[in-house]
């Protein structure tokens, strides 16, 4: 008897100057298996991992972020961006590298209070 | 001196105790600290306000890693990993507020 639970992954760290981004996106990969109800939510520096024009080779890290535009082919399309989040880092939509929903600080209040897992990052 | 701060104004106060703490000399920005330098940030006023007293450096490789290499704040010298080295030598002593 398998049910669907509703999985929410905080993203509050920018990503390359700790691990938490790419550890967040590869159990957000795993995750993806198991036909879940899965929530992506980026908020504080968290929305940084989105930023458009991300060129990792003169650190010679992995540029992790062409990822987060794989995620609809495995049916993860709930991305939410904290509006208050990004106004605070001179961001707009048009910045961030895929489609997301735009939420006030209080809608994801909201949003996090329905979720069964809430996994932090 | 020079002072090398590496978490985002943000979400971290290192930035905000190195400006407060320090009386003058180079800052030099890297890893998550570059976002400092980034137009539009809410930090960007104390950025600009610290221009006076400090000669401020960030680390191009990190900016644009970031994806910020071409939105960083006039005022603030990108510099190479060559650049870092020589702010080093030139200094006697460097605070890194981890």
């Amino acid at each position: 008897m398998s049910s669907v639970k509703k999985f929410m992954f905080v993203n509050r760290k920018a990503p390359y100057g700790t691990i938490y981004a790419l550890e967040a996106l590869e159990v957000v990969l795993i995750t993806a298996a198991f036909d879940q109800d899965v929530s992506l939510v980026f908020l504080d520096d968290g929305v940084y991992q989105l930023k458009k024009g991300q060129q990792t080779k003169g650190i010679e890290t992995k540029n992790f972020s062409p990822a987060y535009r794989a995620l609809a082919d495995y049916d993860i399309e709930k991305l939410y961006v904290e509006k208050e989040s990004m106004q605070a880092r001179g961001l707009t939509e048009e910045d961030l590298l895929v489609d997301v929903a735009v939420l006030s600080r209080a809608e994801m209040g909201a949003l996090m209070d329905e979720q069964d897992v809430v996994m932090s990052f | 001196m020079l002072h090398i701060v590496n978490r985002s104004p943000l979400s971290d106060c290192a930035l905000e105790s190195c400006l407060s703490t320090a009386s003058g000399g180079d800052i030099l920005l890297i890893e998550d600290a570059v976002y400092a330098a980034t137009s539009g940030n809410a930090f960007e006023g104390k950025v600009r306000a610290a221009m006076g007293r400090f000669k401020i450096s960030v680390l191009r490789p990190d900016a644009e890693a970031r994806g910020f290499g071409d939105r960083i704040i006039e005022g603030v010298s990108p510099v190479d990993y060559a650049d870092f080295v020589e702010l080093v030598a030139a200094n006697k002593t460097c605070q890194s507020w981890l």
